[in-house]
């Protein structure tokens, strides 16, 4: 029977880096390809808004040096999906170039690198807004506004498998894409080889976390799928880890609204019918999958919109009286800042760990807070001047908050330094939507280049 | 009244976040008769989780049984998307320890 093998050492590639041993064995099993998704929304908005990484350089180029040594060892394809967390031009740029490099010092022979951008001009959003065409929004979002795309400093577009199977059918041996479904990173190479769809969209959902399908928990250890017409098997390489119905099964739970429907451009992937078999040791069978074509083609959005500068401080709060009363000492300072600034213009946000720093008003035991606290402050501005008054203002009042029945009258916080901390610019998921697309290319425009050989670069846009 | 914590029973109670918008909680089973028992019991329902992270049951998209990983699932809408400032939580990864101490009655 026609089957086809992927490995995945990491399901965030560049977060922390892969674990090398069960990387080897993988490679060991000689794969078909070797795929890895490099981003997440989970990060926050700040990467996608200011155009930066969240993951440090070393563990990126670290990671794709043993990924690409490995597939040009093996001689076979290596993709990468949402280039340097976000998937934004300048990581799609920053990748390609860590691989030219990795291949100049290893003195690697020629091979065809393909890459493909995911950024969306905000103009071209408002030109769909404005000819009728609705941005849905997705999780009980409204449509996108012009105001929201006004106040949204950069876009990008989910790939779904159309161009890294573009990249795939010009012979690339290695594709490096802007943002992308992890799920379609994996399906792509399936489809190339004619697997059935709902088969390789489901390789891909399995295969897209690496050991998150395996237990027990261990990240960053490699998997191996395997594709037939039939069935998705999925083994762990680890030696002390296993695939198991019970692991594989709840995995499609995993940072998911739903463990039955997966959605990419081009349709659904329904796992709701999904048989799960344990064959060996290590290893689980899967078979049920079903797909289901989407009648109009829709791309998802991410989009990030810058706030202000910002800076942080942090006050401890030890007496009980005040501590029952922070909530004044809060309204204090802002007042402060009030006065100061006036009413807008500016933000202050307060964390109060030992209360509910964390879990805000979902908190159950808010009111019985801990007997020590500690307050962080967020001052954010247009400036950065302005951003650190706003919290030194914010941070420093809470010491001079005036409660009527404080014994302490010497201060009314701790501070571990009476400072405030220049923090990443504040920014806000401003985009959470999908747009209609009439070709599956139109927003991923296509690059090749030959690497190790004196070969010019050639364009495919659009 | 035969009553044990929820943290007992499950293997595993987390929460992470479900895009940029939602946070999402799993509480999975070892085996099928604490799934079917917690199941039973009524403890864990959209009522109840809406009960003990106080929102309005319209913030819960989703609440699902699943059987296959002897699971129950159930996500609900953030008050503001992950990351804005402000947020304690930026991979929603901690707001699952108010179900650890969730009492389930055994003789369900």
């Amino acid at each position: 029977m026609k089957s086809l093998k992927i490995i995945c050492p990491n399901g965030h590639l560049g977060f922390a880096p892969l674990k090398r041993d069960s990387f080897l064995l993988g490679v060991a099993e000689k794969p078909d390809y070797i795929a890895a998704d490099s981003g997440s929304d989970d990060i926050g908005p700040v990467p996608l808004g200011s155009d930066t990484c969240a993951s440090p350089k070393a563990w990126q180029r670290q990671d794709l040096e043993e990924m690409l040594l490995a597939a040009r060892k093996l001689g076979v394809p290596m993709l990468i999906g949402s280039a340097g967390d976000t998937g934004s031009n300048s990581r799609v740029d920053m990748y390609v170039e860590m691989i030219r490099d990795i291949a100049r010092q290893h003195g690697l022979g020629s091979f065809r690198i393909g890459w493909f951008y995911s950024e969306l001009d905000k103009e071209l959003v408002r030109a769909k807004i404005r000819s009728g065409s609705v941005i849905e929004g997705l999780d009980a979002r409204e449509a996108l506004t012009e105001a929201e795309l006004d106040g949204t400093t950069r876009i990008v577009a989910m790939a779904g498998v159309h161009p890294f199977r573009a990249l795939l059918e010009q012979d690339c041996d290695v594709i490096i894409g802007g943002r992308s479904s992890d799920s379609a990173i994996f399906a792509a190479c399936a489809l190339h080889h004619g697997f059935p769809e709902a088969q390789s969209y489901y390789l891909g959902k399995v295969l897209e976390c690496a050991s998150f399908c395996a237990e027990p928990y261990g990240a960053k250890e490699t998997v191996l799928g395997e594709i037939t017409d039939e069935w998705v098997e999925v083994t762990a390489m680890h030696p002390g880890q296993r695939c198991t119905i019970a692991s594989v099964a709840g995995h499609a739970m995993y940072e998911r609204s739903n463990p039955f429907h997966e959605y990419v451009a081009g349709g659904l992937l329904d796992m709701t019918d999904c048989h799960y078999e344990q064959v060996s040791e290590k290893t689980t069978r899967v078979t049920g999958m079903k797909f289901i074509p989407a009648e109009q083609l829709r791309v998802k959005l991410e989009g990030s919109g810058r706030i202000g500068e910002r800076f942080v401080g942090m006050a401890g709060i030890r007496d009980p009286y005040t501590i029952a009363n922070v909530d004044a000492v809060i309204d204090w300072a802002k007042a402060q800042v009030h006065e100061q600034f006036g009413p807008d213009g500016w933000e202050l946000h307060f964390n109060v760990f030992g209360r509910d720093g964390i879990m805000g008003a979902l908190e159950p035991m808010r009111d019985r807070p801990a007997h020590e606290l500690l307050v962080v402050v967020q001052g954010v501005a247009p400036t950065r001047e302005m951003a650190e008054e706003v919290a030194m203002i914010g941070t420093r009042q809470l010491f001079y908050a005036r409660l009527p029945d404080v014994k302490g009258t010497a201060g009314g916080v701790s501070f571990v330094f009476d400072e405030v901390l220049p923090a990443s610019p504040a920014h806000k998921w401003t985009v959470n939507h999908t747009m209609a697309i009439d070709q599956p290319l139109e927003l991923f425009p296509l690059h090749t280049a030959e690497i190790g050989a004196k070969v010019p670069e050639t364009t495919h846009a659009r | 009244m035969p009553v044990k914590k929820l943290s007992d029973l499950a293997k595993t109670i987390r929460s992470k976040n479900a895009g940029t918008d939602k946070i999402t909680f799993d509480v999975i089973f070892r085996e099928p008769d604490t799934y079917e028992l917690v199941k039973r019991s009524g403890a864990l329902s959209r009522t109840s989780v809406a009960g003990i992270l106080r929102i309005d049951p319209a913030r819960i998209t989703d609440f699902v049984e699943y059987d296959p990983a002897y699971a129950i699932k159930f996500t609900i809408l953030r008050d503001r998307p992950s990351g804005s400032p402000g947020d304690g939580d930026i991979f929603g990864a901690q707001q699952y320890a108010p179900f650890l101490d969730l009492e389930i009655d055994t003789t369900a």
